[in-house]
């Protein structure tokens, strides 16, 4: 079952990972303007790897998934940038080799699971479409394999569940349903938009221990968007971490959260409420997100930022791998 | 401490299903013989909570979606009738005053409410500054003209919302501010006791940090109390004093925050804390899994403890005798209903 992940994949190098973003730009044209919602945003995804993007609304997490699956929004525009995964370059690719990749290589789980899946169609029979399209099945074995799929993200009584429509189960449930699509045809790479955004705490982590227990089943490689630092801390290996469009940050897990060296990092990581924190010690971040319309500094974090220097203002933005694994894109990091 | 807010026993059932149920209740709503018809099914959505809230106290209640928070924070807030129970508010029973009739009693504006959105709990069509000038309007009614405008400003300044920004309606403020504005509302017309339902929720941590700050300065200042509801453990953590926890209509365990969250006694509640995610490998590790789903809240046994099935313990003695919340030995501040209490860290 794990072998069948990728024709494409099968001549790839082991050393080259398994997604490479480089230098990814979108633009969105609205009626006030340009909206440079990402701008040269890099990034990379080992085998079996989890990454974490993680950042504020409006960084541009969503956008970044969005673009490597191609499906933006018909306003939105990859302007610049690469995102190579096995051979393929997924943002220049022509539609019909995407379709043969999504569902299939490179699969998504969305943030609302009750929005996302069909309103109108039984759960089972949402499954089978998706093993029909990819899996090379017969019609008549696609039924078992879709209460296998049911049984294996650990919904009870699945042959009875196959037959329910998203509306007669639960948040959570909808969620594995989520989850059974997007592994339906075990892919290499799942991208978890806020997986468990709106579920209970004991809910996420039943779902995240399921993604991560089929991941490492699989030998599947996930990136996690997120908002909550404390979910990143705990299932990822990487972080990314972006603030308005950019990459700011990328490091691993431990590194970035005992010794951030971006400021944005950092007050991210002090802003956020931990076990065993007090309100007194959590940092509030000052300012708010640049407008990305019209013309920006070279640094976004620049006019929140509290130590701006000169350089901060001259273009380029700095980058610098500070460790083999390690990006800051600060002039002045701490 | 004398308690501002005592709940006893209280009830809130919902009929559920249609058909031959639903042709009954009709047939009773007539009249017609519906004698010796068995009873429609019942969903227990809060089922004999009893607490009390102190003055200048800030309570936490927390449970999972389905638990009966939502309800019995529309109970107390008097937005539907209890079934059976009593909420007394200072001297008076408010459970007794019909939703109907609560709006336009005195005690409406001792008692707020903070909505879960920001944005969908502002009319749009108000102005920030009408729309904290509103419930002002309706409950204290002396207030006009310059005065009302007066206050309005005083209150936008409280809650640190630039007097620039009243002039404008929701869709052009951001969430924090909006989030403000709900705020600035609920305190216009001096309650005595603010139920926040999920405040930050849809806030950045960002945002959220100021607005938990903002929420700990008015209580010092205003002096009101609290009811917290919210599904973050970490943020209940950092603002209330007690907390309650809720598992199917049922308040499971009860005390002084601190205590509740490092040695949490009630089985659910030790799920529930241990699910908070860490980096710490050893608090994974120890993490407690809960298996099954939950009981169904319709005719539930009442001799059968809610938890029992998805509770790692689950023994014989669970499924013949409802637990009830009795304080635990040696710590008179908190109470369990469980069988086996367990306050040992995590």
């Amino acid at each position: 079952m794990a072998g069948q992940a990728g024709a494409v994949l099968a001549d790839a190098a082991a050393a080259v990972p398994l997604l490479s973003v480089e230098e990814l730009s979108v633009d969105f044209r609205t009626r006030e303007g340009t909206v440079r919602a990402l701008e040269r945003v890099g990034f990379t995804v080992g085998r079996g790897e989890t990454v974490g993007i993680v950042g504020e609304s409006g960084s541009g997490k969503s956008v970044t998934a969005y673009a490597l699956m191609g499906i933006l929004d018909e306003a939105g525009q990859v302007t610049h940038g690469s995102a190579m995964f096995g051979g393929l370059n997924l943002l220049a690719a022509p539609e019909r080799d995407l379709q043969r990749i999504r569902g299939r290589e490179l699969s998504m789980i969305f943030q609302s699971p009750r929005t996302a899946l069909n309103p109108i169609r039984a759960v089972g029979k949402q499954l089978e479409d998706v093993l029909l399209r990819h899996g090379n099945l017969r019609a008549r074995d696609a039924r078992d394999r879709a209460i296998e799929l049911l049984a294996q993200v650990k919904i009870p009584d699945p042959k009875r569940r196959y037959a329910a429509y998203p509306f007669e189960l639960s948040g959570g449930m909808c969620q594995r349903i989520m989850i059974a699509l997007a592994l339906a045809c075990s892919p290499a790479l799942l991208i978890a938009d806020e997986p468990t955004t709106g579920l209970d705490v004991t809910t996420q982590a039943v779902i995240m221990d399921l993604i991560r227990e089929l991941a490492a089943d699989h030998g599947m490689a996930t990136v996690l968007i997120t908002h909550d630092l404390g979910l990143a801390s705990e299932y990822c290996d990487r972080i990314v971490v972006m603030h308005a469009g950019h990459v700011v940050e990328t490091a691993p897990m431990a590194v970035l959260f005992d010794a951030p060296r971006h400021p944005y990092t950092a007050k991210l990581i002090a802003a956020t409420p931990h076990f065993g924190g007090a309100l007194h010690t959590l940092a509030a971040i000052g300012g708010s997100l640049p407008d990305l319309r019209g013309a920006l500094p070279p640094c976004r974090y620049a006019t929140r930022c509290e130590r701006r220097i000169e350089v901060c203002d001259q273009p380029p933005l700095s980058r610098d791998w500070i460790a083999a694994d390690h990006l800051v894109a600060c002039a002045n990091p701490l | 401490m004398s308690a501002l807010l005592e709940v006893e026993g209280l009830v809130k059932r919902f009929p559920v299903g249609g058909g031959a149920a639903g042709w009954r209740s009709m047939a009773g709503r007539f009249g017609i013989g519906s004698a010796g018809a068995p009873a429609r099914p019942m969903l227990h959505a809060v089922d004999g909570v009893g607490f009390a809230i102190g003055r200048g106290e800030t309570i936490g209640l927390v449970g999972e979606s389905g638990c009966g928070k939502s309800t019995l924070v529309r109970l107390l807030t008097r937005l539907i009738d209890p079934t059976e129970g009593s909420i007394r508010f200072g001297d008076t029973d408010i459970g007794a005053i019909p939703a109907a009739q609560f709006g336009r009693s005195p005690d409406r504006a001792r008692l707020q409410m903070v909505f879960q959105d920001a944005t969908d709990s502002l009319n749009p069509r108000f102005t920030a500054s009408d729309a904290i000038a509103d419930p002002i309007r309706r409950l204290k009614p002396g207030l006009g003209g310059a005065a009302l405008r007066r206050r309005v400003g005083e209150l936008a300044d409280l809650v640190g919302l630039p007097q620039t920004l009243l002039g404008r309606y929701p869709h052009q403020l951001s969430g924090g501010q909006k989030a403000r504005v709900g705020i600035a509302r609920a305190i216009a017309v001096d309650p005595e006791l603010l139920i926040l339902d999920e405040p930050t929720s849809a806030l950045d941590v960002s945002v959220q940090v100021v607005i938990l700050r903002l929420l700990e300065d008015l209580k010092q200042r205003l002096g009101m109390s609290y009811l917290f509801v919210s599904h973050d453990l970490n943020v209940v953590r950092l603002l209330c004093d007690r907390v309650l926890v809720m598992y199917l209509g049922k308040i499971v365990e009860s005390g002084p925050a601190q205590a509740v969250f490092e040695a949490p006694a009630h089985p659910y509640t030790r799920a529930l804390v241990s699910a908070i995610p860490t980096a710490d490998r050893e608090r994974q590790a120890r993490r407690v899994h809960l298996a099954g789903e939950q009981r169904s809240p319709i005719d539930p046994d009442p001799a059968i403890c809610r938890f029992y099935g998805r509770c790692p313990r689950g023994a014989d003695l669970c499924r013949t005798a409802m637990p009830v919340l009795t304080p635990l030995a040696g710590e008179g501040a908190r109470a369990v209903a469980c069988h086996f209490p367990e306050p040992a860290p995590l």
